[in-house]
């Protein structure tokens, strides 16, 4: 004769709550407490290389949103100066599609990911504010010597949350 | 009670009735603090910590907010019953504390109110009429199932509460709560084991806590009777909810747990009490966080059909026992207390069915 | 005096808290038993096939993140295994082994959220299963984050292979993550497999006949549980599915019990292809060359996966200009949810939700 439902299953399961609170916390605090992103982290914002932009607007042609707006003009040494490069980051979803085709490694995907604005206008990006300067961190998607310098991701598999040896 | 001041009759009433506001709202406050910082370990975070040091703020600040919303009701509400209800839900919590021995000396308001169980049982019985009034005068299809839930439900853990009380009161000999805190040497969990489950198990679904909390069912009715409440009302639903917590963990504390019985409870009794009823809480806590929740007609079955009989034979076997010993249970009687229980609950998970199920409906 | 009862209709969503994003059930209910049922969808309805008429083959990627945002990955391979069907593009073995691995770490990740939020409608009203759950997820979606960047839209897949490489901290993360996820699981099932609560709730419950699965086109777990062997991994293997071994775990009478279980034993199997896919991932290039603005030959092709939900098909027809001419896409839960009003009639209120939630639907690809 078996005996079955008496709450078992129930106590087995109080068992395994109660072991969790014995157990490390994974939560980070958030504000204070900052997780390092991953090299490839393809942040908020796009850097824009202006020494090694040719205007060739594949950035532009690549995008599925059609984001980007490049205006050039012809310079003169016969090379194109870019006068308006322009992206509107509130309509952008961050697939790094632009950042892949560039043939000549001049854009590149932002570390960042705190930048809530009170105004839409405030989220399209002008040529000045794109380029690369010194606030500037750029993520390593599709640039492997950026990827080099960039710290190691935080994981959840070796800091927090792993279990104890019972 | 020579040194006790207060012997006149009003002054008693007037620091007791005090007393129990001032319980009932720091103890609310308290519960909701406990229980929303205790979720944290249980599921590997921290709780709230961001008001006040530890997040003890929380409460205070949750109140602030909810004070501040708008209320608003629903059109083609009955207005009048939708502006009683939280009052209905809301009185019986601080009615139950009268009788609630808060320490053996300074007591209670009336803790030796000779039927004073008796006197919890009717009174929490009457937050049903509340609950109802709010799922019917919403004009809300998931509140009116909501308290067609909560009126059957209800009624029905109402049955296994009582019987797995009166086990208590056989062995004691009376109604009166403080005489329930002294009756026995030993703590009555430990020596009505099945009544204490039992207990715990209807004032879980009494509470509309834990796997029992149909009434408000958020993934199925929204929120069930409150779903149309906001601001002020809605702020008395929660104090009244988490009140009606607090007060049936005092009982349990004072049935089961012997209350402010405890080393030094000369002086400490209050803190006592007030730490088994923190531990009864707990404790309910850890169920809530574990279990999923009844359907209805499993919750019906499980009264009727499991928490009803076993509160029957419980109360038959005490009864033999208080025969048998002719009035003086001896503590070593909790032995065969504990077998019996440990029996019961497996012969009857073998002969339990739930039943229910499928319903056939024209295609 | 005779009473009268009436049976009243109920709309249960489209704002719903466990209706899973926007999604409408017209409930026709007598008491708590449903009586009728009847699906209503559309309400996030974006145009996702017309949008791919006016994007090249590349610039759909990103929006079939979109579709089931819970199985991005999966989602991606489909449609990138119908392009190169379509252009006949050979994939580099590397890139065929890190789709596999993705694949079924996206699978993982996608059953231990649908098994989580089905306990939640099961009424674990305060989500502990579910946190736990997500504290797994969170560890693959660590991973996804250092192969491609993001967490949730991965974007990751490409026509011809993948975007990039895998990082090198990528394999001891997975292998670590491989070693420890059984202990994982064996912590669920004690906290739940043997519940009296869990199981009153989902033993018998929904029950889905194996008959009436397959006439309505049921797929993925869904149509496993109801007994039906059938994975299009093993029937019409795609990628490099044919160079593994794992079972194909069926349920027994198709209740939400089984749909559980079955999701459960799905996991332990894909890990057992993730240790599998570890050891003989090979050297070499990760993406074929393919031009940036692709033009596939006039024609058509279907292309279709195993998606953690179900068999997730894409068919594209191409007038060889850059964008498909038409795309359709065969969303496994849309089907799934077909079956719904079969499964729950009868059922109470709280059956009805926890039945629903055991399809694991998306409302991303349902309305698409």
């Amino acid at each position: 004769m078996r005996f079955e439902r008496y709450g078992k299953g129930l106590a087995k399961g109080l068992n395994i709550t109660l072991k969790h609170v014995f157990r490390p916390r994974i939560t980070t605090q958030y504000p204070e407490q900052k997780l390092t992103v991953s090299k490839r982290f393809r942040g908020y914002e796009l850097v824009w290389d202006k020494s090694r932009c040719t205007g060739c607007a594949t950035c532009a042609k690549s995008c599925p949103q059609g984001n980007i707006e490049i205006v050039t003009s012809r310079g003169s040494d016969n090379r194109y100066v870019v006068e308006k490069f322009e992206v509107d980051t509130g309509r952008c979803i961050f697939c790094g599609l632009c950042v892949e085709s560039c043939p000549y490694d001049a854009l590149f995907l932002g570390l960042d990911y705190e930048r809530a604005s009170y105004r839409r206008g405030d989220l399209v990006l002008s040529k000045e504010q794109l380029e690369l300067g010194p606030g500037k961190r750029r993520s390593g998607y599709f640039r492997p010597e950026v990827e080099s310098t960039l710290p190691r991701q935080t994981l959840l598999l070796d800091t927090a949350g792993r279990k104890k040896q019972d | 009670m020579s040194f006790w001041p207060l012997d006149n009759y009003w002054a008693h009433f007037a620091v007791f009735a005090t007393v129990i506001l001032a319980f009932v709202v720091i103890g609310v406050m308290a519960f909701i603090y406990v229980e929303r910082r205790g979720f944290g370990p249980f599921q590997l975070r921290r709780g709230p910590n961001r008001a006040g040091p530890f997040g003890v703020l929380q409460p205070i600040a949750d109140a602030i907010k909810v004070l501040l919303k708008e209320d608003i009701v629903p059109a083609g509400a009955d207005r009048a019953v939708h502006f009683l209800a939280p009052v209905v839900v809301f009185l019986p919590v601080l009615l139950i504390f009268a009788v609630v021995p808060f320490h053996g000396k300074l007591g209670g308001l009336i803790p030796n109110l000779n039927i004073g169980i008796l006197y919890v049982v009717a009174v929490s019985a009457l937050g049903v009429v509340g609950l109802f009034m709010a799922g019917w005068g919403s004009n809300n299809k998931y509140s009116l199932i909501s308290a067609m839930r909560v009126v059957a439900a209800m009624i029905s853990y109402e049955m296994p509460l009582v019987l797995s009380i009166i086990g208590v009161v056989v062995i004691v000999g009376s109604l009166s709560m403080n005489d329930i805190v002294t009756g026995h040497q030993v703590p009555f969990f430990l020596l009505t084991p099945l009544g204490f489950l039992i207990f715990l198990a209807s004032s879980m679904a009494e509470i509309n806590r834990g796997p029992f909390d149909l009434l408000e069912a958020d993934s199925e009715i929204v929120a069930g009777f409150h779903i149309e409440y906001s601001g002020m009302k809605f702020a008395m639903f929660y104090l009244a909810e988490y009140g009606h917590a607090l007060a049936m963990s005092a009982i349990a504390a004072t049935v089961f747990l012997k209350g402010w019985v405890g080393p030094a409870d000369d002086y400490l009794g209050g803190l006592w009490f007030v730490a088994k009823t923190l531990l009864i809480f707990v404790l309910l806590i850890w169920f809530r966080i574990t279990f999923p929740r009844l359907r209805i007609d499993q919750l019906m079955g499980f009264a009727w059909k499991f928490l009803f009989p076993a509160a029957l034979i419980n109360l038959l076997v005490i009864g033999i026992e208080e025969v048998a010993f002719d009035g003086d249970i001896p503590w070593w009687v909790l032995f065969i207390n504990f077998a019996v229980a440990g029996g019961l609950i497996l012969a009857w998970s073998k002969l339990f069915k739930l039943g229910g199920g499928r319903v056939e409906v024209a295609v | 005096m005779e009473l009268r009862t009436e049976p009243f209709v109920l709309n249960m969503g489209p704002q719903h808290p466990s209706t899973h994003g926007v999604f409408r059930m017209r409930v026709t209910y007598d008491g708590e038993v449903v009586m009728d049922l009847e699906p209503m969808f559309g309400y996030l309805h974006r145009g996702i096939e017309k949008l791919a008429e006016t994007r090249t083959y590349t610039q759909f990627i990103p929006l079939t993140d979109r579709l089931a945002y819970l199985s991005s990955m999966t989602n991606n391979h489909a449609y990138v295994l119908a392009v190169e069907k379509l252009a006949g593009i050979t994939v580099p073995e590397r890139a065929e082994y890190i789709r596999v691995i993705m694949d079924e770490m996206m699978r993982i990740s996608s059953h231990l959220m649908a098994v989580g939020f089905f306990l939640n409608d099961l009424g674990c009203s305060v989500f502990t299963p579910l946190l736990y759950m997500y504290r797994e997820r969170e560890k693959l979606l660590d991973l996804f984050e250092m192969v491609c960047g993001q967490r949730l839209t991965y974007n990751y897949m490409r026509i011809g292979g993948v975007s990039h490489d895998l990082p090198e901290e990528f394999m001891p993360a997975l292998k670590q993550f491989v070693a420890e996820m059984p202990s994982y699981i064996e912590e669920y099932e004690a906290l739940l497999a043997e519940n009296e609560i869990l199981l009153a709730r989902t033993k018998g419950v929904g029950i889905l006949p194996r008959e009436l699965a397959i006439n309505a086109s049921v797929s993925g777990p869904v149509l496993r549980a109801s007994g039906v062997k059938w994975d299009i991994r093993k029937v019409d293997p795609y990628s490099v599915y044919d160079r593994f071994e794992f079972d194909i775990p069926t349920g027994e009478v198709g209740d939400n019990y089984d749909r559980y279980r079955v999701r459960i034993m799905e996991m332990q199997q894909s890990l057992r292809i993730l240790r599998q896919a570890i050891e003989q991932l090979p050297e070499g290039e990760v993406c074929a060359k393919v031009p940036q603005f692709l033009r596939p030959p006039k024609g058509e092709a279907y292309g279709r996966i195993e998606g953690p939900q179900g068999e997730l098909g894409f068919y594209i027809v191409s007038d060889n200009s850059i964008a498909p001419y038409r795309l359709h896409i065969r969303p496994p839960t849309l089907i799934n949810l077909t079956a719904l009003r079969d499964m729950i009639r009868g059922w109470k209120l709280a059956d009805a939700i926890a039945t629903f939630g055991s399809i694991d639907i998306c409302l991303g690809e349902v309305d698409r």
